[in-house]
């Protein structure tokens, strides 16, 4: 069927995907299988037995891998004892962002490969979906879980509505601040609600989420992009405090011939359009190709298999060692049947309107450079182009240069930092990209230094109010 | 949010979660720990005389993973001098001025020796004694203790000789190694205390190491029996705690001990009558940390269920409690399986099949199966189903409409009431196929 609609991506530049469809849309019915969530919610058995086997240790591992350092044991025993919404207080007081992150976390790595179980040859805890046991609870249950505190006469701007952002605005409500968040797409949560691969979390959640933040008195400023709509400048004369938490700009481009064809487009772009619409309004070629081997590339390559590409590639200049995805998400792309071309070096994109192909040389590893690293060499002779009929690119995305330089961001002993008064640079804006843990944390980190920046009193959490009645 | 502040005999304090006697409170420094963590009370490790422990003192039993469901220890009294527990005493009632600091105190069996030392303990500023007529091991042998505790004569006489010099409430610590606890606790009102506590541990062997044929704890080869609590008690504590609460001739607030871990036991503990509850085994399991989720958990369900203080749901489930003369002989009950959550682990039908009324039928593998049902003109609605099963509302129990009036056992046998008609089959000897 047809794309009627021409469609337009806020993160792409040029970028089309194949239109008219290249294969057929699949039926929805199979499209809704493919897209069904990979890790469904637990029962109340399976999480009654499951917090029922955490050791409940002291100075947890799990708690301390965690960037945003829940409680993990806590949150898990109020499970086991049913105060599930102390349980999704624990949760999100400290990881305002807990909802996404039960669902999207790479936890194999966090908490739950810490999990001291590990040690004893067994399975973690499941600590993620006992995670989002709680986290629903509270969704599910529409609790209020935190009130915001008394006025106190300071205004924050915050520019991004995404993990970082809507994480600041909870604690700085909490503290009492009143605070505005502008955000250049139609809806808040990001990357969140725009970005995450569909079978790990859908957007109802990641809206669901930002509103329990929102309702507690943030204004939402949507549609509004800071430097074209508003001025950097304004901000920063109508409020006390300024964060910037942009996130990231476009995918870089991969810089070779061909690359404007029609069917090449960047990954996040792919997604995105996937994500906003019905599961069978979202082209995808028979061959596609995904450039890059990151946690995007593996979203992107295993969405296009999902909705029905034939083969499913990635094209990687290094080899698996390299390769900055998570061994969990490598796994997920190989049960999805994608393959991986390791070593190998796109030179030109092939087609005369629309790609045909990926020209692409072998790569290999050649004597260390300047940083000790081994470089890589092109071998000769090696040039071969690999057939596609849909390219996309996911080969990291830039900073906002022009945003950052307007808010004279720089880095100082190590930190990304704002040399303005009052200006604040949080998530993936100031790491240059991570997850959406990290994002929380400095988030919640960038609300602390602005209450202490503007004298602030710290604040005192609902528990530890109960704990001194 | 709902108040767990409570005020108990005249004892005021945040919360009516105590630490009970025991390791936990041996020293300043874990009371005032655990005052930091958010306990409401402490009851101080009994003073006296300072003793001589031996090493190896606990002994344990796990159920599957689950570690120390039952607990045992034959740790004697505080084995620290008399003057350095008072002055910590002092120092943490002085710092800690609204938490409840209780001393928990065993001396012999003569008046001067407790006149002496309650007059000491009460000069540290504490706001109450708790009197240890509970351990059963050790202490028992020299005369003091259960051995006193199982004597209402002694603990009336005791209780006597404390209240001509306490200044502060005086809380009696029973034993439940008895035949009714209520004797005591009644011997406790009569000399003059102001409030009891129960139950201190059960006397128990946990088990026998089938190596060495030696009990544990092995101390050297050798072991003793210890006092038994931790979660397994807990049915026991409640037991007594109900007769008690409900005893009009005992009529003093209780303190409620035995296998609280969590808050839900702390609720049914207060809603059988206990002012206060008071945990050891938990802290002693888990470190004194286990307090937050003690009270918020408390809170968060006060709150859901609109209560806004501890007193309106004390004692709630008191009058609950009544003799079996006095149950409906009419409530009509049966199992009802839901098909749609079974997982055909079969575990009911062997249950009822072995072990109850023969109640449930079974369609085998070979015929289709395995389907369990209920035989409803069979089942008499004992629960046994319903609790074998390891998935949760999967089997429920179903009051039935009853064509007549409640009637008790003790109506009927006076001839009064009419009992609903029973199918024949719920008589196990007409049922049952190979008879």
């Amino acid at each position: 069927m047809p794309q009627s609609n021409p469609v337009s991506f806020s993160a792409s530049q040029g970028a089309q995907l194949p239109e008219p469809h290249v294969t057929p849309p699949l039926p929805l019915t199979q499209l809704e299988q493919n897209f069904a969530e990979i890790a469904p919610p637990l029962t109340r058995d399976a999480a009654l037995v499951e917090s029922s086997k955490c050791l409940f240790c002291h100075d947890a591992p799990c708690m301390i891998a965690c960037p945003t350092h829940i409680d993990v044991p806590s949150f898990i025993k109020k499970i086991a004892t049913s105060n599930l919404r102390g349980s999704a207080r624990v949760i999100l007081d400290a990881n305002p962002m807990g909802h996404s992150c039960a669902r999207a976390c790479p936890v194999e790595v966090l908490c739950e490969g810490a999990c001291v179980l590990n040690d004893r040859d067994e399975e973690p805890i499941k600590i993620a979906l006992l995670q989002r046991y709680a986290t629903d609870y509270a969704l599910e249950k529409n609790l209020r879980l935190f009130e915001p505190g008394p006025d106190n006469g300071k205004k924050i701007a915050i520019v991004g509505a995404g993990p970082a952002g809507l994480s600041c605005a909870q604690d700085l409500r909490r503290f009492g601040y009143a605070v505005t968040i502008f955000d250049a797409h139609p809806k808040p949560g990001g990357l969140n609600t725009y970005g995450i691969a569909e079978y790990k979390m859908r957007p109802p959640v990641a809206l669901a989420e930002a509103k329990m933040i929102l309702d507690l008195g943030v204004e939402l400023k949507s549609g509004v992009t800071i430097g074209k709509d508003v001025r950097f400048e304004e901000l920063r004369s109508k409020y006390d405090a300024v964060l910037i938490a942009v996130g990231l700009a476009a995918t870089r481009r991969l810089g070779i011939p061909g690359e404007d064809l029609r069917g090449v487009l960047d990954a996040l772009s792919f997604i995105e359009h996937l994500k906003t619409r019905p599961y069978d309004g979202t082209p995808v070629g028979a061959n596609v190709v995904v450039v890059g081997a990151g946690n995007t590339a593996i979203d992107a390559v295993t969405q296009a298999k999902r909705l029905g590409a034939k083969h499913a590639t990635i094209v990687y200049r290094r080899g698996p060692e390299e390769m900055p995805a998570y061994e969990y998400e490598f796994m997920l792309a190989k049960k999805d049947d994608c393959s991986f071309r390791f070593f190998t070096y796109p030179k030109r994109v092939i087609g005369t309107s629309h790609v045909t192909g990926l020209e692409c040389v072998r790569s290999a590893f050649g004597p260390p450079g300047p940083d000790g690293k081994p470089t890589l060499i092109e071998v000769p002779d090696s040039t071969h182009v690999i057939e596609c009929d849909m390219l996309m690119r996911a080969t990291g995305q830039g900073r906002n240069a022009e945003l950052l330089q307007i808010a004279r961001v720089t880095i100082q002993d190590g930190k990304v930092v704002s040399t303005l008064p009052n200006v604040f640079v949080a998530g993936d804006c100031a790491s240059g990209g991570a997850e959406i843990v990290n994002a929380a944390a400095e988030g919640k980190l960038a609300a602390a230094q602005i209450n202490t920046a503007l004298g602030g009193q710290p604040m005192t959490s609902d528990r530890d109010k109960l704990l001194r009645a | 949010m709902a108040d767990l502040r409570v005020n108990f005999a005249g004892i005021e304090c945040p919360n009516p979660y105590w630490l009970a006697s025991g390791p936990p409170t041996n020293t300043y420094v874990q009371v005032a720990k655990a005052f930091d963590l958010g306990w409401g009370g402490a009851v101080w490790k009994t003073v006296g005389e300072p003793i001589l422990n031996v090493f190896s003192r606990y002994g344990s039993i796990d159920l599957g993973p689950t570690r120390m469901v039952g607990f045992n220890n034959i740790e004697l009294i505080s084995d620290r001098p008399i003057d350095e527990n008072l002055r910590e005493i002092t120092d943490v009632k002085k710092k800690y001025p609204k938490n409840a600091v209780i001393v928990s105190l065993m001396v012999e069996t003569n008046q001067k020796s407790w006149h002496d030392i309650v007059r000491r303990a009460q000069d540290t500023g504490a706001d109450g004694l708790e009197l240890n007529f509970g351990c059963p091991h050790g202490m028992s042998e020299r005369g003091m203790g259960a051995a006193v505790g199982q004597d209402p004569g002694y603990t009336c006489d005791i209780v006597g000789w404390v209240k001509e010099v306490a200044k502060i409430p005086v809380i009696v610590k029973l034993t439940p190694n008895i035949t009714d606890i209520t004797y005591v606790a009644r011997a406790a009102k009569k000399g003059g205390a102001d409030a009891v506590s129960l139950i201190n541990t059960i006397n128990s062997i946990v088990g026998v190491d089938l190596d060495t044929f030696t009990p544990m704890p092995n101390v050297g080869g050798k072991s003793s029996h210890g006092g038994y609590c931790g979660p397994a008690v807990k049915p026991i504590a409640l037991n007594m705690l109900s007769a008690t609460a409900a005893d009009p001739d005992v009529g003093i607030p209780i303190s409620g001990i035995g296998g609280i871990a969590t808050w839900r036991d702390a609720a049914e503990f207060i809603s059988l009558g206990a002012g206060t509850v008071q945990v050891c085994t938990a802290a002693m399991h888990y470190g004194f940390r286990i307090i937050d989720d003690l009270c918020d958990g408390l809170s968060n369900w006060m709150d859901e269920k609109g209560y806004r203080s501890i007193e309106e749901i004390r004692g709630r489930a008191v009058s609950k409690v009544t003799k079996w003369e006095n149950l409906d002989l009419n409530y009509h009950l049966v199992a009802v399986i839901d098909q749609d959550k079974c997982i055909r682990c079969e575990l009911c039908w062997a249950a009822c099949e072995d072990g109850a009324h023969q109640a449930i039928r079974r369609l085998p593998r070979e015929f289709g199966g395995p389907v369990v049902e209920i035989i409803e003109e069979a089942c008499v609605g004992c629960n046994l189903c319903s609790q074998v099963c390891p998935v949760q509302g999967c089997i429920t129990m179903q009051p039935l409409p009853v064509s007549e009036k409640p009637v008790t056992w003790k109506e009927y046998q006076a001839g009064k009431g009419t009992l609903a008609p029973r199918g024949d089959a719920v008589h196990t000897a007409k049922w049952a196929p190979h008879m």
